[in-house]
Formats: structure tokens, C-alpha cells, sequence
């Protein structure tokens, strides 16, 4: 009688993969196992006690707040994604298909280095820039335009998105599609493909995978950012974040943050499988 | 050959004196330590400011004391710090009056000797037995200060006659340029005021508190942002916002000592009094320190400090406090009309009737104006 050697579990690699398991275990699976427990606490006297009731889940999904909430979190994610990858794109293309190998690789520095700053300072220096009396409307006001009222606005909020995302959606796109087999691109014009049918039909569907793992990316960071809605959007329509900070700040209702929280996990998981199972799968006539 | 000994080549002491100023060092050494230590650390649970060097330095040097601020934001936040944390972690909670009531009587503040503290000095009889302050007869908080809550706003959108109304916030000329600081208390409390409800304003019947509800959403239009403290402070500041609703001097007050044209009254409808307290936190071990502490606020001296702290003013609630600002800071004690005679003196607002002390709502919970204030929010 003898085993399958490939069933066997390879103890070494299984040794290697511990760490990462347990990191996951520890700061993931256990605070989320955790937090949805806690949608079932309940408050008393300021302090949660432990028990299992429904009501904050029937108090919150019950409330039109929640869901305006809800569905303004959700089409301001999705337009700040539409918005970034639309930016990104020409950006990205021109370092993966027009610059010169080190200057595509001092642009991805470059891109990297607002990282190394904080967001919230980042974000804060766009009121000197944004405000009425500020940069963009002094330009403005040179050459007779304005004032226009951007802070406090969706348009803010849509800045703040933008400082958090663009420059990590230029790098997923400049590194998907600088690994685009060239000779592939080069084919499609000696075929006689016009360079915008070229993007199209080969340089999208090949870097397809990269560019919609940016997208994802996008869409979870805006998702769940609380800096830029309430500094430069005025919490204006309070987002998901802001819902739970007015929740918590309310009565200290960590478990009915919890639920809002809970909602918001289980919206990135649903959008971000949907896009990942998009991303992989093949297209027609593919082995 | 000369050869260096030990005794000669420290410091030309001999090995007697060199023996003698061991042991003296060592003898020493424990007082010296006990020097360094006898720095007793206060824990105090306050808003931001009232930890900060401008108020407690002074206080600190001359007592050898040294305070841990931990600040929060809104009673709600101060009473669920102190819920979850161990009896006595914090010696000194400096607290919304309104929420005083709930810290005694869920046990978080230890009772106070009347007799330690200047009542009979206050510039107003209801400061002595402040509402919530006492129960059963025995003290547990000492109002320390106080601000007025009404209309504030930049002098070059709305004149100060326009500012006499809430109506003002309704302005066409100011939609979108109306601010809220993000608590559904003060702002909900003046459209009350406006309402007509007046000293009623917290205790609101059904039909009341759907009118209240009903007001407050048709100021929705004009309402350019949602702030906290630095928010209100920048929109104001910058002019995004050139009025401000459920807010008063204590942002306003800041701003105009540093030359922005804003301003902040009392309307005709009335305005709301933020009044904070200090109280001695239960089964706190440094319980003198912070009674001497608040003895040292309530002193001259300490209103003093109070007035004039960098984070935002507040009036003096003692007399003696009040002739000790208007001798070292003529200027504040004129800007914020701590003067007596003077039409807007806080005092004299509140004996007038025009000022109602800040609450929590009678007959409706916390979430269910929190809960509006969310809808509201949202619209």
C-alpha cells in the first residue's frame, strides 16, 4: 500500500505558511468574529453588556439615514474609481509604453513618496488650496472666474479621494501594463489596428486583471475613508465612517457601529469577489 | 618618582573627606529621590484646553504637581471613558453640568465640602446650587465656568441686527455658508428657542418636538457642513462659512482676539449656557490634590486663567474673579462684556431670563435626537 505523495501535506511549506495564518487569525478573523458578536451587545449605563439581542440590526437597517448613508457611500466610491482609473490611465500608459525604462522606474518612486506623509496632512492642505479665498480660486479669479465653493462638497470629498488613491492606481496600472508583451501590440498595428482600437481591443483586455485589481483597490480605500468626506466634503451626507463615528459618539453605541461596520464588510466582500471573479475569468474561446 | 594616590587625585581630597562626602551622598540620596517623586501626577478628564500649560503651568511649578489630561469630546464620550475604566483613574472630571446628574448617580464622583469653596461669592444665586450640582442635600461638583451659546456669525454677511433672530440662518444670501458644529444638542436646543419654546426648550411633547424637527429641516438648504472644533474654527476662519449654528463665544471668542470680523449674541429668541463643573472622581488617592486644585481654579487667580484659556474663553462664575480680570485683562474682560453694566454681561443675560442652562432632553432619549440628528444629516 503506498500514499499519493502529492496528497500528502507538505509540512515545510504548511511551517512557512504559519505566520501569515496566524497573522490573519489574530488581526482579522478573531476582530471580525468579535465584531459581530458585538452587534448583538447591547449598552447599558455607557458600558456594553454581553447579550444576544437583535435590535440594534432591526434599530439601524429600519432607519432611512442608514440607507441614504448607504447608497451615497456606495455611488461616491464607485465615481472616485471611475474617476482615478479614468486619471490614472493616461498617466499609466504613458510610463508603461512611452518612457524610457529608468524614468518609468523614478515616476513609480516619485508616486510612492506621498505615502511616506500622512493623509490627514495631506488632506489638510487642501483647504489652503481649495477654500474660497484660496490658490485655486486666486488663479481663477485672474482671469475673471469665480469664487466657487469646493470645500465642503462632493467635489471636496472627490479631491480627498483622489490624494488617497491616484498615485497607487498609476502604479497597479503602469506595472500591469508595462508587463504587456510588446510584440502583442506591435502585431495589432502592422495588422492595420488604429492605435485607439489597439488600447481597446489588446492593451485592456491583456493588462484586464491589473487594471481591475486597481479598481478594487479604489473602491475599498474610498469605501471606508473617513478624512476626506468630513474635512473637505463637510460630512456633508455623512458616509458609512462618519455613520459609525456619530453612532459611537451617540450614547457610546459601539454595537450599532458594529452592524454599520459589519454592513460595510460584507458590501467590499461581495464587490470586491464579484471583481476579482471578473478579473480571472476567461474570455471566450480561451483553454 | 612622584606617584599619583587616590587620595590626591580626586579632587585633592584626602581619604577622610573623600569617606566623609561618600557618606553624606549616600545618606542624602533617599531625600534627593523622595524630592524627585514627591511630584504627584493628577489625572484629570476634561475637555481639551483644560490640561494645557496656559491654565495648569503655573499651578504645576508652585505645587510640584503634574497633571495627565485625558480629553474627550461631548459628555456622552466622558461617561463612557470613566465606565470603562477602574474606580479612581482619574482624580479631577471637569464636566458639562448636565451630565453631573448621571456622574453621581452612577457613582463616579465622590462628594464635595461646600465649605471648601467660594458659594457665597458666585455673581449669580443659581451658580451656588447649580442644577444637577447637589443631591440630597450634599454637593458633588463645583461650577467653574460658563459661555453662551446663540448666533454666531461674520459681520460682513450678517449685520448684528439680523443677528438678534435665529431667522438669520435662513438668510437666502447665506445658503450653503451656514456651519453646524457636530452635536445635535446645541443646535437643536436653539431651533427649540426659536420655536418659542423658551425655558421649555428641553422638555418637548410629541407635537413639539415634531415642530422643533420640522424647523430644523428647513434650515437644511442653507447648511454648507457638519464640523468639529477645528472644522468650525477653519470654516469661520476662512469665510466658507459666515454663520454658525449651535455654537457661541467659546469659537468666536478665539478667532476675534486673533482679528477675523466674526461675532457671537444672544438672540431675542434666547441663547443656551454650556456651564462645566469639576468634580473629585471616586476613590481617587489624590483626592486633596484636587480639591486644592479646584480651590486654586475657583481663586482669583485660577478664574483668571479660566477667562483667558487659549483653547476657548469661558466668564467667570465669582465676583472676586471676575474685578481680578477686569484689573489684569481689561481687554478680554471688555471683549467678552464681563463688565458689570454692560448690555451683554452673561450675567446679566441670565438674570434677564434670555439664557436657559444647557440639558438633556425630558421627554425623549438622547438616541432619539441623536437619532434625527443622523436624519438630518442625510437629508
Amino acid at each position: 500500500m503506498s500514499s499519493n505523495p502529492e496528497q500528502r501535506p507538505n509540512l515545510y511549506a504548511l511551517t512557512w505558511r504559519l505566520p501569515i495564518i496566524f497573522w490573519q487569525l489574530i488581526f482579522f478573523v478573531g476582530p471580525v468574529l468579535f465584531m459581530v458578536a458585538m452587534s448583538f451587545f447591547l449598552v447599558k449605563n455607557y458600558r456594553m453588556t454581553e447579550a444576544f439581542e437583535f435590535v440594534n440590526w432591526s434599530r439601524m437597517l429600519t432607519r432611512g439615514f442608514f440607507w441614504d448613508s448607504y447608497w451615497y457611500t456606495i455611488g461616491i466610491a464607485t465615481l472616485s474609481t471611475v474617476c482615478a482609473m479614468c486619471i490614472a490611465f493616461p498617466a499609466a500608459f504613458a510610463l508603461a509604453f512611452r518612457a524610457s525604462e529608468s524614468t518609468r522606474r523614478w515616476a513609480i518612486f516619485l508616486l510612492i513618496i506621498p505615502f511616506f506623509t500622512s493623509y490627514l496632512v495631506r488632506t489638510f492642505s487642501w483647504f489652503v488650496i481649495l477654500s474660497e479665498s484660496g490658490v485655486v480660486n486666486a488663479m481663477l479669479g485672474y482671469v475673471g472666474l469665480g469664487p466657487y465653493t469646493m470645500l465642503n462638497t462632493n467635489f471636496g470629498t472627490l479631491v480627498g479621494y483622489m490624494t488617497l488613491t491616484l498615485p497607487l492606481v498609476v502604479i497597479l496600472q503602469t506595472v500591469t501594463m508595462a508587463n504587456i508583451d510588446k510584440n502583442l501590440i506591435e502585431a495589432a498595428r502592422n495588422l492595420g489596428c488604429s492605435p485607439l482600437r489597439t488600447i481597446w481591443q489588446v492593451i485592456i483586455p491583456l493588462s484586464k486583471t491589473g487594471l481591475i485589481i486597481a479598481a478594487i483597490f479604489c473602491f475599498i480605500l474610498s469605501f471606508g475613508d473617513f478624512v476626506a468626506p468630513f474635512y473637505l466634503g463637510g460630512s456633508q451626507e455623512p458616509t458609512l465612517p462618519i455613520l459609525i463615528l456619530d453612532t459611537t459618539k451617540s450614547g457610546q453605541q459601539w454595537p450599532r457601529a458594529a452592524v454599520v461596520a459589519i454592513m460595510m464588510m460584507v458590501t467590499l466582500f461581495a464587490i470586491a469577489f464579484t471583481g476579482i471573479a471578473l478579473a480571472y475569468r476567461k474570455g471566450k474561446g480561451a483553454k | 618618582m612622584y606617584r599619583p594616590t587616590v587620595t590626591s587625585s580626586l579632587f585633592g581630597l584626602n581619604r577622610r573627606q573623600l569617606l566623609k562626602a561618600g557618606g553624606a551622598a549616600v545618606l542624602t540620596t533617599p531625600f534627593v529621590s523622595r524630592a524627585w517623586a514627591a511630584t504627584t501626577e493628577i489625572n484629570m478628564l476634561a475637555w481639551y484646553g483644560h490640561g494645557e500649560p496656559d491654565v495648569v503651568a503655573e499651578y504645576e511649578e508652585a505645587n510640584n504637581v503634574k497633571f495627565v489630561p485625558k480629553y474627550y469630546a461631548g459628555g456622552d464620550n466622558m461617561l463612557a471613558l470613566i465606565a470603562q475604566s477602574p474606580p479612581g483613574t482619574y482624580d479631577l472630571i471637569l464636566s458639562d453640568a448636565e451630565f453631573v446628574q448621571q456622574l453621581n448617580a452612577a457613582g463616579y464622583i465622590e462628594e464635595m465640602n461646600a465649605a471648601d469653596y467660594p458659594l457665597d461669592d458666585m455673581l449669580h444665586e443659581d451658580f451656588s446650587q447649580f442644577p444637577g450640582h447637589w443631591a440630597d442635600g450634599k454637593m458633588y461638583s463645583m461650577i467653574l465656568r460658563g459661555g453662551h451659546l446663540g448666533v454666531s456669525y461674520n459681520k460682513n454677511s450678517v449685520t448684528e441686527e439680523e443677528a438678534q433672530s435665529y431667522a438669520c440662518f435662513w438668510k437666502p444670501e447665506l445658503e450653503g455658508k451656514v456651519g453646524h458644529f457636530d452635536w445635535h444638542l446645541p443646535t437643536l436646543g436653539m431651533m427649540s428657542l426659536y420655536d418659542g419654546n423658551g425655558a421649555g426648550l428641553w422638555d418637548l411633547n410629541d407635537d413639539q418636538w415634531a415642530k422643533v424637527q420640522e424647523t430644523t429641516m428647513s434650515l437644511r438648504k442653507q447648511v454648507g457642513g457638519f464640523f468639529d472644533y477645528g472644522g468650525t474654527f477653519n470654516g469661520l476662519k476662512n469665510g466658507e462659512m459666515q454663520a454658525m449654528c449651535g455654537i457661541g463665544d467659546w469659537i468666536t471668542g478665539v478667532l476675534e482676539k486673533d482679528g477675523a470680523p466674526v461675532a457671537s449674541v444672544i438672540p431675542k429668541e434666547g441663547g443656551i449656557q454650556f456651564t462645566e463643573s469639576y468634580s473629585i472622581g471616586k476613590g481617587s488617592e489624590k483626592a486633596d490634590e484636587a480639591k486644592k486644585f479646584i480651590q486654586y481654579m475657583m481663586s482669583p487667580a485660577g478664574q483668571v486663567k479660566s477667562a483667558q484659556m487659549a483653547a476657548y474663553p469661558g466668564f467667570c462664575v465669582t465676583k472676586a474673579g471676575r474685578a481680578a480680570l477686569v484689573e489684569a485683562d481689561m481687554a478680554e474682560a471688555k471683549r467678552s462684556h464681563q463688565i458689570d453694566g454692560d448690555s451683554q454681561d452673561p450675567i446679566t443675560l441670565i438674570k434677564e431670563g434670555r439664557i436657559h442652562y444647557r440639558d438633556i432632553p425630558q421627554q425623549q432619549t438622547l438616541e432619539d435626537w441623536n437619532d434625527f440628528w443622523s436624519e438630518y444629516k442625510s437629508a
